[in-house]
């Protein structure tokens, strides 16, 4: 009974919000309820058991993307009132509302034609599972069976974050991205940025060291180191680094390079691509997830501050 | 002893609540941008507190009740930096549009 009032709720709750976010005019009313969506769809996760794809959810399908969300609304600030201008016409709004309720149907009637029970490997990967040497199901998925996707979903991440750098203008490439933040000796966010990041960046070091054993990995933890940068930055603690220095790239592409060269290595030493050696299997996954949690890290801060918009001399 | 243990926690998780709901009713009521944040963020993290120190003794190990307590300090830290910098800005927009 209390499930249902508490699912219940909470169901109410995410799509109202859902609703909010295509509903509202303003753009920053807009983000705040996805914001806020990506929380409660945390929480959803929670309840349904998922605590690795909760966790995901809340630090990336929220927060990152929400930092995002409001770079790109300050960016469009200027426009926006230029386009209310120009509303599409009545048949426009007619015929994407019947293309979007045609989607939803087809996607509703999708759902509810899936098999019931719903086929699962996950007998097959607990059975397997001791083989990696590692705890968590969802590491040794990641990491092990589905290795290939997680190693081109790292590789996704730089190729976002090449593209996000292509919008710089020729003159200033090379240059530092964000804007030159005067450095404020005091005030709530200099004190935030100074106190919060040795916890943060602990906390961040310690959900890739758990990922192997417990909910947690190399996004959610690269993405609170991400959050920690940002936050100095923000503060004028530090500056950016030119996008020309080559620790700034080497830390970029060292996840997905590490991934690469374990993942070719099992040629040789192991039964064949991105096969583990047997017995070696948690130090070469290990090994991975730290150089992807540094790489996602920074990937994740600097596609969040932008393209170069400034020369590398200030 | 068990008993006892559970009666604090639904004393304390009651508590909480009841701040939550003044607080939400204080930020739906108050006229201001700054009583509005007083409201939200003081009754807010005095409630996160209740329900992280009534639900500590529920937790089966004393790591996760530290934990409990490490969240709640990160949630007073936070929200109490966000409500002083969105009163910041609220001022300053008020300067540029009265």
């Amino acid at each position: 009974m209390s499930d249902v009032v508490l699912h219940g709720g909470l169901i109410l709750l995410i799509l109202s919000l859902a609703v909010m976010t295509v509903v509202t005019r303003d753009t920053f009313a807009a983000i705040t309820a996805f914001v806020v969506y990506g929380m409660l769809l945390g929480l959803a996760w929670v309840a349904l058991g998922s605590i690795d794809v909760a966790l995901t959810e809340a630090a990336l399908g929220s927060g990152i993307t929400g930092a995002l969300l409001l770079r790109a609304a300050v960016c469009l600030r200027d426009k926006e009132a230029a386009a209310e201008v120009r509303r599409p016409g009545r048949a426009a709004h007619r015929v994407s509302g019947l293309v979007c309720a045609a989607i939803a149907a087809g996607l509703a009637a999708m759902v509810l034609m899936l098999p019931d029970p719903a086929p699962s490997l996950a007998p097959a990967v607990m059975e397997s599972l001791p083989a990696t040497q590692v705890k968590n199901p969802v590491t040794g998925v990641l990491l092990a069976f589905r290795a290939w996707d997680t190693f081109l979903e790292t590789v996704v991440l730089v190729l976002a974050l090449v593209a996000v750098w292509g919008m710089t203008p020729d003159a200033l490439w090379g240059g530092r991205p964000g804007e030159l933040r005067q450095h404020a000796h005091d005030g709530p966010l200099v004190f935030l940025a100074r106190v919060l990041p040795p916890v943060g960046v602990m906390l961040g070091i310690y959900l890739f060291w758990i990922g192997a054993d417990e909910p947690g990995g190399k996004f959610q933890g690269g993405t609170i180191l991400a959050a920690m940068w940002m936050l100095t930055l923000l503060a004028g603690l530090t500056d950016a680094p030119p996008v020309s220095r080559r620790w700034l790239r080497a830390a970029m592409v060292a996840g997905p390079a590490t991934f690469l060269l374990a993942g070719l290595s099992g040629v040789v030493f192991a039964s064949g691509l991105f096969a583990y050696p047997p017995g070696f299997a948690k130090p070469v996954i290990l090994l991975i997830e730290a150089a992807s949690t540094v790489s996602i890290g920074v990937t994740l801060c600097l596609l969040a501050i932008g393209p170069p918009s400034r020369p590398a001399n200030r | 002893m068990s008993l006892a243990l559970d009666i604090f926690t639904v004393v304390m998780v009651v508590a909480g609540l009841f701040f939550f709901y003044a607080g939400s009713i204080g930020m739906l009521r108050f006229p201001t941008v700054e009583s509005r944040l007083h409201a939200l963020t003081k009754a807010d993290n005095l409630s996160v507190g209740f329900i992280a120190l009534g639900v500590m003794p529920q937790m089966a190990e004393a790591t996760d009740a530290l934990k409990l307590l490490l969240a709640w300090a990160l949630i007073l830290f936070s929200s109490a930096a966000a409500s002083q910098l969105i009163a910041i800005a609220a001022r300053r927009n008020r300067r540029r549009d009265p």
